[in-house]
């Protein structure tokens, strides 16, 4: 077994709402100094050991489901 | 072609919601639609609930939260019918069926690349998306918006140009977004080729931002069409204006049972076909 985690994040220079509105509801709560939130998506996969190349089998996946190329940029990490 | 015959497949998969709306709507105009679920065409559904993209004359994709939006609005939805109908989507597109995506349906258009459809019929990855909404909030209200359309879709053949309509939105994603720095460059290709079919406008038909437009899309875009005119994705909801009944103006309108706003981009589609085939 191996467990790929996937992060899919918004490319630099597209607009985080979501970033944006976590980061006003901690300042909302008192918590001072925040100079920005982003908002980040991750993924644990875990494969058995009979997948081939596992690397590029996650990127498969990140092409045809998990990023839109528009907006992502995402990164794998295998643990 | 006649009315009747007009066969229309409403997709639906989990968490689709408003095909019932949707049906209504073409089977108020005569012709026959069928709520169809994706496994009934790719052919993971018993015998006799087996069916073929291509028997159809339409596809019409509406809204909801399919698969509950995860991963994002409309992907796996996307992903799903790609992996299984890619080859008979394009020929349905190529042959110049009318496909109209609403809402979440829009969603699916454009993570499936059929739309915006610039110079291809489908794109192997998606060529724009609808983002988190400005306002980082699920936004429902009644909108209003102009046609824009020049006379390239077919679905708004019987809406006057620059007809200003009622349309419901209901959605937390329909921020319509092309790559930054192509953005300026795709939105004028779009305006020039007439593939821009509504803008969100104010109440007399300027053009306006929030909360006019509840999501913060490039250039107020609430809709737009492939380069052949058939593929329409918008993200309010036309039946939800089918009838007059359902306008919060109604009693300033005529009575209930007359047709409201959505009424044209329904006809329109019919209408098209009946001519075609």
């Amino acid at each position: 077994m191996v467990v790929a985690e996937v992060r899919i994040e918004l490319k630099e220079g597209v607009s985080d709402p979501e970033g944006a509105n976590t980061q006003k509801a901690l300042e909302l709560l008192g918590f001072s100094g925040i100079e920005r939130v982003r908002s980040v998506k991750a993924f644990e996969i875990t494969l058995s050991e009979s997948v081939g190349d596992q690397k590029e089998a996650v990127e498969e996946m990140c092409r045809r489901l998990l990023a839109n190329p528009v907006i992502h940029r995402y990164s794998i990490e295998f643990k | 072609m006649k009315r009747e015959e007009i066969r229309i497949c409403v997709l639906r998969i989990e968490g689709t919601n408003c095909e019932q709306e949707t049906f209504d709507s073409f089977n108020r105009l005569g012709a026959s639609p069928e709520i169809v679920h994706l496994k009934q065409l790719t052919g993971k559904s018993s015998e006799n609930r087996k069916r073929d993209l291509l028997d159809y004359q339409m596809l019409m994709i509406p809204g909801g939260f399919s698969s509950g939006d995860y991963v994002r609005a409309g992907a796996i939805f996307a992903a799903r019918i790609k992996s299984a109908l890619e080859d008979q989507l394009r020929s349905f597109v190529e042959r110049g069926s009318p496909v109209l995506g609403i809402c979440n349906g829009f969603q699916v258009l454009v993570e499936t690349g059929l739309l915006p459809g610039i110079d291809e019929i489908m794109s192997p990855v998606p060529r724009a998306v609808l983002g988190t909404n400005d306002s980082n909030r699920f936004e429902c209200r009644p909108t209003y918006l102009v046609n824009e359309n020049e006379g390239r879709c077919l679905f708004t053949a019987l809406l006057p140009k620059k007809k200003v309509v009622m349309f419901p939105s209901a959605h937390a994603e329909g921020k319509l977004m092309f790559p930054s720095d192509e953005e300026e460059k795709i939105v004028s290709l779009l305006d020039d080729e007439d593939m821009v079919v509504f803008r969100y406008t104010d109440s007399i038909g300027n053009y306006a931002d929030y909360p006019w437009c509840p999501n913060g899309s490039v250039d107020g875009i609430a809709g737009i069409c492939n380069s052949i005119g058939n593929v329409l994705g918008l993200m309010p909801h036309p039946e939800r204006a089918f009838f007059n009944f359902l306008s919060p103006e109604w009693t300033r309108r005529g009575g209930p049972n007359e047709f409201g706003d959505g009424w044209a981009i329904f006809e329109s589609a019919i209408q098209y076909i009946e001519k075609k085939w």
